[in-house]
């Protein structure tokens, strides 16, 4: 497997990452010194019972959150160093996000809803909705580019959410729960969806998820408990 | 970065369209309500002016005792008699008319008809200090003035009251204890700036009047009509002078006369339009600062209602400043677009309210930059506040808010 190549430079490290909330009595650990490298390319599926530290996890990997102590390597760059508007800067060049509950923008059509990380870029209109269609393409939606989120059904509208996340070309695609709202079905298709784009567009894919039958579309599955990585092994995908 | 920002704001806008409109309303109504204030009250203040002037713009008038208006006292200050009045006429230079007056309240009768009038004792100046012109008749004879004969000229109203319109040359009108022969009509000119009836008049000669009304030679006022071109102000002060002189005040003492000036009048006037114009303006300004505030309420509401959105957002990748620009943006352009609104709303209502009121239309172009800037400055000032809220949200939170 290519990620076990030791001259490959690690897209992702974290090396003894922790991150505490509150202060004094109240304080609580939610990560304590959590330790792993990613390599480009890989499909991780992040899985642990609720309270274990998976979420936190994926705020700190998405830029969102900063750890307490430890450090957080993108691609060399030290993050717990970064300020606000660096992360966001990050965040908005490599990394794309698809969320349990959609996220949308109501009233907004699907076209318009992709194109906003482009906005962002300052692009030009009609770059945007070239870029915007293609991504609707990548997801089969082109057929729904001026339908709002109110008139999609839940797996359209994560498919939409995941061209959002695709159209800027992003490095990482961070996925937390993203088949935490929809039937097996819907989950199956998106599910397959996102092992696609990890094999054809070589997208590094990092998902949350609680369901097992989820995790078996990645091909390694860490395990959280506690606060801390238990088990950390590659597997053969299902697809 | 502002012009994606502005995208952005147009986007949000389109997207709550009624809530949109419903917060512009309140700009949209401060505006118009302040230009169309401002426009009527120029519009009447000018119209005053107007008035005063077809008055005719070079008279002076000089009264017994200080100034016009509550307070005065003319009591104790001497009246003027028919020779200050000729001291006035060969000491003053650039005065082409004098007229002294003398008036006395009278109900006139003739035949069953009688009416409550003011009757003005006066000389043939007094039809030139007024502008008055003849419709019927003629002006006094010297004999009729030197001697005090019962006659008189009438105005539009008399004409309309005692005789029904019908032709009164040569009839005779009774007052009290004696009665006077009517030998002029006057052309009617209608209700004064005031609003009284200049109409309601009856013109005698002023030994007349001295002699059979009032019993006394006082002369009330003196209404004096200066040279077109010439400044008053120089008259004023000869005609100060001169009666100072004759009525032997020494330098140190008050003057126990005022002469005014139209010009004056017109000053006081239109001072007067001018501050009602002010204080509705202020009261209008204060119902753009309502909307002002409503726009500050309906965006704070907004960042509220839309915390997931800005989360969605920045989690995206955009900046705190891109988030503070867009709701700054927004708050912006809906203040400036409501001022828009409001401006075209203005100019209607002060088109068609200028017609109602018969008042001309004068738009003052300052004003309306002026309510449009203050508009967009609202949507700064208002906005800032909500637009920072949203900026400073941390994104982990505002993702997870319901």
């Amino acid at each position: 497997m290519s990620s076990t190549n030791a001259t490959e430079p690690a897209l992702i490290e974290f090396s003894e990452v922790i991150k505490t909330y509150g202060k004094g009595t109240s304080e609580f650990q939610a990560l304590k010194g959590v330790n792993f490298v990613i390599h480009e390319g890989e499909f991780v599926a992040i899985m642990g019972p609720s309270g274990s530290g998976k979420s936190t996890v994926m705020n700190t990997l998405g830029c969102l959150d900063t750890p307490t102590a430890g450090h957080y390597l993108f691609q060399g760059v030290h993050v717990e160093s970064l300020n606000r508007d660096q992360r966001a800067l990050l965040r908005r060049n490599y990394l794309g996000f698809v969320f349990q509950g959609f996220n949308l923008l109501a009233r907004t059509t699907a076209i318009e809803n992709v194109e906003l990380p482009l906005l962002y870029r300052g692009m030009k209109r009609h770059e945007r909705q070239t870029a915007a269609r293609k991504a609707l393409q990548l997801v089969g939606l082109e057929e729904w580019e001026n339908h709002s989120p109110g008139e999609l059904s839940g797996g359209q509208q994560q498919r939409v959410a995941i061209a959002r996340a695709l159209v800027t070309n992003p490095k990482v695609l961070l996925a937390d729960e993203p088949t935490g709202n929809l039937d097996t079905a819907r989950s199956q298709e998106i599910m397959e969806l996102l092992s696609r784009l990890n094999r054809d567009l070589n997208i590094t894919i990092l998902m949350v998820t609680h369901e097992a039958e989820m995790a078996a579309y990645a091909n390694r599955l860490i395990h959280f408990v506690d606060g801390l990585v238990e088990q950390d092994a590659y597997q053969e995908p299902k697809s | 970065m502002i012009w994606n920002a502005f995208l952005l704001a147009i986007r949000e806008i389109r997207r709550n369209l009624m809530r949109s409109i419903l917060t512009m309303l309140g700009i949209i109504i401060g505006v118009a309500a302040v230009i169309t204030m401002v426009t009527l009250g120029n519009g009447a203040t000018a119209k005053v002016t107007a008035e005063i002037s077809s008055l005719g713009s070079n008279l002076l008038m000089v009264r017994p005792g200080q100034r016009m208006g509550p307070g005065r006292d003319s009591s104790g200050a001497k009246s003027f008699s028919l020779e200050d009045a000729e001291a006035i006429r060969n000491g003053v230079a650039s005065i082409v008319a004098v007229a002294p007056t003398a008036s006395a309240s009278v109900t006139a009768v003739f035949g069953n008809d009688n009416w409550s009038t003011t009757i003005t004792g006066t000389n043939n100046d007094y039809f030139q200090t007024g502008n008055w012109s003849f419709a019927e008749g003629r002006q006094f004879s010297e004999t009729e003035l030197k001697s005090g004969k019962p006659v008189c000229v009438i105005g539009k109203t008399i004409s309309k009251e005692l005789f029904n319109n019908e032709d009164a040359l040569g009839e005779k009108i009774r007052l009290g204890s004696f009665s006077c022969e009517v030998v002029g009509l006057l052309q009617s000119k209608g209700q004064s700036m005031m609003g009284s009836d200049q109409d309601d008049t009856i013109i005698m000669p002023i030994k007349t009047v001295q002699r059979r009304l009032t019993g006394n030679q006082d002369v009330r006022m003196i209404r004096i009509s200066v040279k077109p071109d010439i400044d008053t102000d120089v008259v004023n002060r000869a005609i100060t002078m001169l009666l100072r002189d004759r009525r032997h005040l020494s330098d140190n003492e008050k003057s126990d006369f005022s002469v005014m000036d139209t010009q004056e009048i017109t000053n006081t006037l239109t001072g007067t339009t001018r501050v009602m114009t002010m204080l509705l303006g202020a009261v209008a300004a204060v119902s753009l600062i309502v909307g002002g505030i409503g726009i500050m309420n309906i965006m704070l509401v907004s960042v509220t209602e839309r915390t997931r959105e800005i989360g969605i957002r920045m989690a995206i990748g955009a900046l705190e400043r891109e988030v503070l620009w867009q709701f700054l943006v927004e708050a912006i352009v809906l203040s400036s677009l409501g001022g828009i609104i409001g401006i075209i709303l203005a100019l209607s209502a002060s088109y068609f309210g200028s017609m109602l009121m018969g008042v001309p239309l004068i738009i003052d172009y300052a004003i309306v930059t002026l309510a449009f800037v203050f508009s967009a400055m609202v949507g700064v000032v208002f906005g800032y506040f909500p637009a920072r809220n949203a900026a400073r949200l941390n994104p982990i939170d505002a993702l997870r808010h319901e």
